[in-house]
């Protein structure tokens, strides 16, 4: 392989560059000057976010590659970058007061958060087995470390130590896939790849055939699907709120993206032989997200099932692999994000003696005292489960039309079977929002920037119920690349 | 030279042993130790391939799994000290607050 | 295919033999006479102060694993010198590219000093 030296190529890479200038002015501010971090951080971490998306968007149907074929940015890509980096900006506003009431160092949170970022964005752009094995890493450990980030709270340092040893346990298992596919096709770019796999020897090859069976299980772990999801409820539970928010969006995302150009782009061709074990995922992992869902009392232990159900939905326009599939998936990655940090944004608000109030429980009544609140709690709580008038509901029916595309009635009926059980324990949190006060109620505060936080994901949620074509137009072109 | 696939299997052993390692023992140093040896049979792999096809990739990509591997242990041994501060031992099993 | 590998064998053999019997030798004919200062363990000829089972004081774990990110990022100068060497044209691009990278390690570096990490008091 060989690589041309062409400037050109850092063209592609702006987003990431103006998030790593970002991140690299938080800390230096944080470096020499303290007290002003402290209270700047957020807004500029907001500002380099915010020039980031208009970059991404600026690349948009003007497809391009470099470093080699390293990095591409189709309009997948940049479809995919922009859920991931509306997530950032909105995990970023929910962060503002957060970070100041827990007492979190608020420079090294800020620059971590967009590092974090800047791994995704590069893992949604890698045509290249090493680069989503680096770009993973990149997003990781930012993340470890922030998961561990309140190192006051047991809770945290537990929830550090356990997604540092699976998440680098399942980075070790996608690293000796790569390896195995580098030795039994030769290279390890996307596109060589599929190139390969068209010469009949290639496709029984099992050491291929073990390789791309432990890159599976890698990215697996990323996107929380069964059976690799066992870490997700206790590093959603121990990591500060912000946090799990902003991952629960971005690593998802990001790992979903890496799971279609591999699978999709790549191995279309090993569709047969790999359609079987997405098939078993994606069922198991609507099943057991949302029954165990059921079963808890705690908030942040709910949504951490909710969107291990949610990654088996998107898995299911995965397996289906055709034009509808490959569209729905952006759709359902932003709709998911607007939805999911909403119902985030609103955990954080609900405070119990300076601590956040997670049981099912502290919610009881809260209609009554904030209506607006809780009015847009409920909101969240429908576009989840899948009901109209939310973005849920459109992002849900895409992947069915997907299922039906690709004649896969089976895994169809489960996904609609898993959707209505879902609705109970989502609208269950809506129905308790409307019972009676409890005698000690939860303090609730919602300073401005969560409130416009939640203003804006639950606009984004209607929004894209009431107008999908916006996007629509957008997953055409993207269609066209299958 | 000896055959390429002894260097494989000796690669397999060692994932294997690594894989093992995580799943059975009970001390995150440990562990982790686990998990530095399958990145290390995931390198050697790439370098026997890497010979076996005449190409240079491979070193590249070795290089490329070494400095991450450097960083998760900088990260990895930090959370561990810190949880250190704050209790003497750190067996896994007692790590156990959250449940479910 | 493996008679090639005979000499090392043998070498082995030899150097095992060799050292073992050296050792040996001198614990069988060697005059032994024992003293406090003899029987202390050598330490570059200083006196030894305390157990060598003491625990090392966590700065020093800090500074150790700094020192390994720092100094592994260096790596990457090498292939990055070999290609330096055949761009042509592209020498000066090159260069401001590596200047980046430095400028990444500097910011790192800088942070950490400035958090005094490295102070070691």
């Amino acid at each position: 392989m060989r690589i041309p030296v062409d400037p050109s190529d850092w063209l592609i890479l702006i987003p990431e560059f103006i998030l790593l200038g970002t991140a690299i002015a938080i800390l230096m501010i944080d470096a020499f000057a303290k007290a002003a971090s402290d209270r700047s951080s957020p807004w500029i971490s907001l500002a380099g976010t915010a020039g980031a998306i208009v970059a991404a968007v600026f690349l948009w149907g003007n497809p391009l590659s470099g470093f080699g074929g390293m990095i591409v940015n189709d309009d997948f890509g940049v479809l995919v970058s922009t859920a991931i980096l509306t997530g950032t900006a909105l995990a970023v506003l929910i962060s503002v007061d957060y970070v100041r009431r827990e007492e979190l160092p608020a420079g090294e949170y800020y620059a971590l958060i967009l590092l974090s970022t800047i791994g995704m964005l590069l893992m949604v752009s890698s045509a290249n087995l090493i680069m989503i094995f680096l770009s993973l890493e990149v997003l990781s450990i930012a993340l470890y470390v922030l998961t561990g980030f309140a190192r006051m709270r047991p809770r945290s340092q537990e929830a550090g130590m356990k997604y540092f040893l699976l998440g680098s346990f399942s980075a070790a298992i996608l690293v000796y896939g790569v390896a195995l596919i580098y030795g039994a096709t030769g290279t390890v770019d996307l596109q060589s790849i599929a190139d390969e796999l068209i010469s009949p020897g290639v496709l029984g090859n099992p050491v291929l055939l073990a390789g791309a069976g432990l890159v599976l299980v890698g990215l697996g772990f990323k996107v929380a699907a069964v059976p690799f999801q066992m870490w997700t409820p206790d590093v959603y539970e121990g990591a500060p709120s912000t946090v799990a928010a902003f991952m629960s969006i971005g690593s998802k995302a990001a790992a979903f993206a890496a799971l279609v150009r591999v699978l999709i782009f790549a191995m279309g061709g090993l569709r047969p032989e790999w359609l079987a074990a997405v098939w078993v995922i994606a069922a198991l992992t609507m099943t057991v997200g949302n029954l165990v869902a059921i079963a808890q009392d705690n908030i942040k232990r709910m949504l951490a099932y909710s969107s291990i159900a949610h990654a088996g939905y998107i898995l299911v326009a995965v397996a289906a692999a055709n034009r509808l599939g490959l569209q729905s998936i952006p759709f359902y990655l932003i709709a998911y994000a607007f939805m999911n940090l909403g119902a985030w944004a609103v955990v954080t608000a609900v405070t119990r003696k300076g601590e956040e109030a997670v049981g099912l429980s502290d919610y009881s009544g809260l209609f009554w005292s904030h209506p607006v609140l809780a009015g847009s709690m409920g909101l969240f709580m429908f576009a989840l489960a899948g009901i109209p008038p939310t973005a849920g509901f459109t992002a849900k029916i895409y992947v069915f039309m997907a299922a039906v595309a690709a004649d896969m009635i089976g895994l169809l009926i489960i996904a609609i079977v898993t959707t209505i059980i879902s609705a109970y324990f989502y609208l269950r949190v809506t129905v308790i929002m409307f019972m009676e006060r409890p005698a000690e109620p939860p303090v609730v505060t919602v300073p401005t920037p969560l409130a416009v936080a939640i203003a804006v994901a639950a606009a984004g949620t209607i929004w894209l119920f009431l107008f999908p074509g916006v996007t629509q137009s957008f997953t055409d072109t993207v269609a066209r690349l299958l | 030279m000896l055959p390429a696939h002894y260097y494989l299997m000796l690669s397999a052993v060692l994932f294997t042993t690594g894989t093992l390692g995580v799943l059975i023992r009970r001390n995150p140093i440990i562990m982790f130790m686990s998990i530095e040896l399958m990145l290390n049979a995931a390198n050697l792999a790439f370098i026997t391939f890497s010979r076996y096809q005449r190409s240079l990739d491979g070193h590249i990509f070795v290089f490329i799994i070494m400095t991450v591997a450097a960083a998760e242990v900088a990260v990895g041994l930090g959370i561990i000290i810190s949880i250190f501060r704050t209790r003497t031992d750190i067996n896994i099993d007692d790590l156990n607050i959250m449940k479910g | 295919m493996l008679v090639q590998y005979l000499p090392f064998l043998v070498l082995f053999i030899v150097a095992v033999a060799f050292a073992g019997g050296a050792m040996v030798l001198s614990r069988l004919l060697g005059p032994k006479r024992p003293s406090a200062t003899k029987l202390e363990p050598y330490e570059s000829g200083m006196v030894p102060i305390g157990g060598t089972r003491g625990r090392f004081p966590i700065r020093f774990y800090l500074v150790a694993l700094l020192f390994i990110l720092f100094d592994i990022e260096i790596i990457f100068l090498y292939p990055w010198a070999v290609i330096f060497l055949e761009a042509g044209a592209a020498r000066v691009f090159l260069f401001f590219e590596i200047l980046v990278f430095l400028g990444v390690i500097t910011v790192g570096y800088v942070y950490i000093w400035r958090k005094g990490a490295l102070d070691w008091e």
